[in-house]
């Protein structure tokens, strides 16, 4: 079903417009009742046919950022502007902005065709126009045929689309997700975000997108912002935020990353000397100054020899996991305890062992103390 | 970054499709406005609305006219401002709604309309002014008006939705007209129908007999050894009249929690599936009138009771009217409030979560002891509800006190008989009442704020797996044989109420007979045909029909409120939770003590019509709807409104599209809860039926004052089976609706 739809995408798309604009927030904040500061003077520019994720652990105010453009949740202060108006004051009733819900939100009591026309038939369009342009939305998701079906005779998966199709049609400025995968099986969240992102390109959208999946965010943004204690900790490209963590936070959220205490000795041009453990390492500096920093090492960026190799530091094996493509390890060192991934699988180090380690030359990143 | 020229200009440049809804709201109230004012009669008709009488005459008959019609014949001139407020509204249904002019005339208008409005109507009555202050300020009015009519009613209406579409205009709730509209009317009806009356009784409590505000007169009923005297200790009298209902409240609370308890037990840890047959039980105290409970006890332990007369002869004693008085209330209540502990307690019961008694036995426990230290404390602030529940329905039985009661005089028949007997003592009702409501308020404060915060309930809705534990041995055989002995007991009342509506008189002439049918339903056909000879057609069919008008207003004005509570947030909203909940803790006799006190003189003036029976059973029965619509709301996902929101629909078209076509089983139980209630309440409709409007609960008490109890109980056997049919037909339904939903 997914296939064919494909193969006829020119036809179908031609009758879906979009007005994507851009999202602006200017110093917005969310403080609710009992002083909780949910949003804490978030500023951020989405542009317009751009697909951006809000990223981050549960409670970061994701969501709430999220709402805020809905305009399901009223900012305390600050400014909002869609496009290059300011919604700040508007309900959602008025935004030009639709949402995909995480429990998709189709009303059970009308069919899957009553579902998408319900933000169109206030448009006041013509009857033929109307069915038209529902037609073109289920056409969109694939679900061709499935017009006179209710939400409760459908998968998951299809109630998914049937969600995607009722926001898409009213062709917003703005299409929000909200966890839009968490209800599917691991299999087809693949398969989902494929579509998503495809769409989403094909028709020049706007989104915005919330997880907590980081492999997630990666793998359909244009670019993420990731979110801690209701702040931006970081916003940039996926290679940016993986490459260049800003922060402690940021090097351990997306991918996992080692974090050691270091001390940045001397600065040469953009070059840093940096004192780790007994050893002297030379790395880009990320601008910082002299004094002390921390490291952060992507697990596969620590490499493992026996112990007798010049120039490393020591560590002692304290476990060993076997996961099919690499064999995870957990090691005891003076820098502290290390996680470490090998894709090398036939050499095995046993637990208890003692081996030295050294860090791969370009990747590890200095980050400010 | 955006210099504020630039942000003005954005703003009117917004696409905002409300802008043309707006101004219709606007319109539409002041349509209704201006027609209420210069068209429909303003004040009350005596014949009637609907006899349409009054078209005769109309519309320069003073008694008839529109109120502009009376200005424009220079009488009544203090409606003339009213009609100025309007006026000064006109504009707004041409502005732009974010005109900030829309809005406060919009708000000036309808505050000042509303506010005129209800002073004119309180400070001119019947007689002129209503105070002496007012007349020794402007001098002797030399007129008078009459309660207000359907004219006034709508003016005010439109007047209240000028000022929540002003609110809303201004930015109150999120700019929701729809929901400031909604609360302002929510909060409205119950200032006028609640309030109104409760603190007009107040206030008639601290006035002497001429009417003049008096603290000693206050203090000398408050404390009158009528109501404190704790004689009854020493033996040598009864006690006061407050004594006795705390006293009879507290043991009917006590123990029908522990009967509820362990029915509840019974039903769900016996382990033997037809225990489940007990649920049933739960419907009886919902079909059955509360004095019909009474009436059997009369027929079994009564002078001539059947029970009474075979333990007479078998011991060869004199029958005694022991029943009278305490024993025969307190066996009654607990007959009728056992189900209600009942239905409270199996939620608890269930409600404890199996994987901590599974938790508590891998430990080592023994099931007494995972009983004694687990369950029991895990239920215990369910069984401090079911007790308060249990203290308030005591406290405001008025049914069964009136048939049993004897010399033990409680607070809700006291209250009654201070008004109807040869007393006449208003000040002494509302005195007593006051005394009642401490009682019932303290009581259903307590409840909220005690219990609202600990909830031990360990439901979390993911299907906690496992199997309660079986009662250990030494509970559940005391337990089995209490339900067993309880359940007979029911049975036989209700039997004993089957056969005595065929008895000819009971106790002295035992033959079978149709009499009493034939006489209170007896379908005549004589050449004028078909006609309803029976002596209680006339009030059953008024029954029928006041309950079929006030269930669909209580169930939708229930539903509104539930949706404000759950699905909106605004300043005030615990206060407003508290305003439209705090109906159920005022016994009905309070109701109905305080609505002919302050209905039965203008501004409002309904008393003796069918309308104040139907707005005392909307606000008696508000609470049910509300509740039943915040649990079924709760279920309902949030993102479903949410989605309908930014799909673009307003919060008005939200609410009739997608959240009541959801809520349409709570919506039938809540009718047909309130249906049946209307036609088995007696404790507030008491006050309120006329001639006119006789209700059939009334009619039977009557019945029953004459010791027509053939008669009494063969109507009150018909009502029980009518009720039974309609709660039957709606768990049918019920069910239909959900299986075609779930699928």
């Amino acid at each position: 079903m997914h296939n064919s739809h494909k193969n006829n995408h020119s036809r179908e798309y031609s009758h879906i417009g979009t007005k994507a604009a851009s999202v602006e927030f200017s110093g917005v904040s969310k403080i609710y009742p009992g002083n909780v500061i949910a949003v804490d003077q978030v500023s951020l520019r989405v542009e317009a046919g751009e697909l951006v994720t809000l990223l981050g652990p549960s409670g970061c105010g994701k969501t709430t950022t999220l709402r805020m453009i809905a305009g399901l949740e009223k900012a305390s202060s600050g400014a909002i502007y869609i496009g290059e108006n300011d919604v700040t004051g508007l309900p959602a009733t008025d935004r030009d902005v639709t949402m995909v819900f995480q429990s998709y939100a189709l009303f059970p009591h009308m069919t899957v065709d009553q579902n998408v026309a319900y933000g169109l038939k206030l448009l006041k369009l013509s009857r033929s126009e109307l069915k038209n342009r529902v037609e073109n939305g289920l056409a969109l998701v694939g679900l061709q045929g499935y017009g006179d079906r209710l939400p409760s005779e459908l998968s998951g998966g299809q109630q998914q689309r049937v969600a995607v199709a009722r926001a898409i049609v009213l062709e917003p400025q703005v299409l929000l997700f909200d966890e839009p995968l968490s209800n599917l099986d691991a299999k087809l969240r693949r398969q989902v975000r494929e579509e998503i992102r495809d769409i989403q390109q094909r028709l020049g959208l706007t989104v915005v997108y919330v997880t907590h999946d980081q492999e997630e965010a990666l793998a359909v943004s244009d670019r993420i912002i990731v979110m801690s204690n209701a702040t931006i900790a970081q916003f940039g490209t996926p290679q940016e935020l993986y490459a260049k963590p800003v922060s402690e936070f940021v090097a351990d959220f997306i991918g996992e990353a080692n974090v050691i205490p270091v001390y940045i000795e001397s600065l040469q041009n953009n070059m840093a000397t940096v004192r780790v453990g007994d050893h002297e390492i030379q790395m880009d500096s990320n601008n910082l100054s002299i004094g002390r920093a921390k490291l952060a090492i992507r697990p596969h960026q620590i490499n493992l020899f026996p112990s007798e190799r010049h120039n490393t530091f020591d560590a002692v094996i304290k476990k060993c996991t076997y996961v099919g493509s690499h064999i995870e390890y957990r090691l005891d060192s003076n820098l502290g305890e290390l996680f470490v991934v090998d894709h090398q699988t036939d050499s095995v180090f046993e637990e208890g062992q003692l081996v030295g380690i050294s860090f791969s030359t370009s990747g590890p990143v200095l980050l400010s103390d | 970054m955006i210099d504020t020229v630039s942000l003005a200009d954005r703003q009117t440049d917004s696409p905002k499709h409300t802008v043309q809804i707006f101004n219709r709201t606007a319109l539409l109230w002041l349509i209704v406005a201006i027609v209420a004012y210069s068209c429909v009669p303003w004040y009350m008709l005596e014949d009637g609305f609907w006899s349409m009488e009054w078209l005769d005459g109309y519309p320069f008959d003073t008694d008839y006219a529109p109120a502009l019609f009376l200005i424009a014949q220079g009488e009544k001139l203090w409606l003339a401002p009213i009609g100025i407020a309007i006026l000064l509204a006109i504009p707004a249904a041409f502005l732009n709604n974010t005109n900030r002019l829309y809005g406060w005339l919009l708000i000036t208008a309808g505050a000042a309309g509303l506010i005129f409005l209800c002073a004119q109507g309180l400070s001119i009555g019947i007689r002129g002014w209503t105070a002496d202050w007012i007349t020794t300020l402007f001098g002797e009015l030399g007129d008078r008006q009459f309660g207000m009519g359907y004219g006034a009613l709508l003016t005010a209406l439109a007047l209240l939705f000028f000022l929540t579409t002003g609110l809303a205009a201004r930015g109150a709730i999120n700019g929701d007209a729809f929901v400031v509209g909604a609360v302002g009317f929510v909060i409205a009806i119950v200032t006028v129908f609640i309030f109104f009356p409760i603190s007009d009784m107040l206030s008639s409590a601290v006035k002497n007999d001429d009417g003049l505000f008096s603290l000693t007169t206050f203090y000398e009923k408050f404390t009158h050894r009528k109501i404190w005297s704790l004689a009854c200790i020493d033996g040598e009298q009864s006690c006061g009249v407050a004594w006795n209902s705390l006293f009879l409240a507290v043991l009917v609370g006590f123990f029908t929690t522990a009967l509820g308890l362990v029915f509840a037990l019974v039903a769900t840890r016996s382990g033997v599936t037809q225990a489940k047959l007990l649920r049933p039980l739960t419907v009886l105290p919902i079909i059955t009138p509360p004095f019909v409970i009474g009436l059997a006890i009369i027929l079994l332990f009564g002078l001539s009771g059947t029970v009474t007369t075979f333990v007479a002869d078998l011991l060869g004693i004199q029958p005694t009217r022991w029943i009278y008085g305490l024993p025969g209330i307190f066996i009654a209540q607990l007959l009728s409030f056992t189900p209600i502990a009942f239905l409270v307690l199996i939620g608890v019961v269930e409600g404890v979560s199996p994987a901590m008694e599974e938790a508590s036995q891998t430990l080592r426990a023994t099931r007494w002891h995972t009983f004694k230290t687990v369950s029991l404390p895990l239920m215990r602030p369910g069984l401090a509800n079911a007790f308060l529940l249990g203290f308030i329905e005591s406290m405001a039985d008025f049914g069964n006190p009136l048939v049993l009661g004897g010399n033990y005089d409680v607070l809700s028949t006291e209250i009654f008989f201070s008004i109807v007997g040869a007393q006449n003592d208003q000040g002494r009702a509302a005195v007593l009442a006051i005394v009642l409501l401490l009682f019932t308020l303290t009581a259903f404060y307590a409840q909220r704020k005690w219990l609202g915060q600990k909830s031990y309930i360990t439901k979390t809705g993911k299907g906690d797996s496992g199997q309660h534990t079986l009662l250990p041995k030494r509970i559940l055989i005391p337990c089995w044989a209490i339900a067993l002995t309880w359940a007979t007991f029911t049975l036989t009342i209700y039997g004993m109420i089957i056969y005595g509506s065929f008895v000819e008189l009971w106790g002295l002439n035992n033959t079978l007979t149709f009499k009493h049918y034939q006489s209170t339903f007896a379908i005549a056909f004589d050449e004028n045909g078909w006609r309803l000879k029976g002596a209680a057609w006339d009030s059953f069919l008024t029954t029928i029909k006041i309950a079929a008008i006030a269930a669909p207003l209580t169930a939708i004005i229930g539903i509104l409120t539930a949706f404000l509570l759950v699905r909106q947030n605004f300043f005030g909203k615990n206060t407003f939770e508290f305003g439209t909940m705090l109906s159920f803790a005022i016994p009905g006799t309070v109701i109905g003590v305080s609505y002919i006190l302050a209905f039965n003189v203008p501004p409002i003036e309904i008393t003796g019509t069918g309308v104040i029976l139907i707005i005392s059973f909307i606000f008696r029965n508000m609470p049910v709807g509300v509740r039943a619509g915040i649990a079924s709301m709760s279920q309902l996902d949030k993102s479903l409104d949410e989605a309908s929101l930014t799909l673009g629909a307003s919060t008005w078209r939200t609410f009739t599209r997608v959240v009541l076509p959801l809520m349409k089983p709570a919506i039938l139980a809540a009718m047909v809860f309130s249906f049946v209630r209307a036609m088995t309440a007696i404790s507030a409709v008491i006050f309120l039926v006329s001639a006119e409007y006789n209700m059939a609960t009334s009619y039977i008490i009557g019945r029953v004052e004459n010791n027509d109890y053939g008669i009494a109980i063969a109507y009150s056997t018909v009502l029980i089976f009518v009720m039974l049919a309609i709660v039957c037909l709606m768990q049918l339904l019920t069910r239909q609706t959900r299986t075609r939903h779930v699928v």
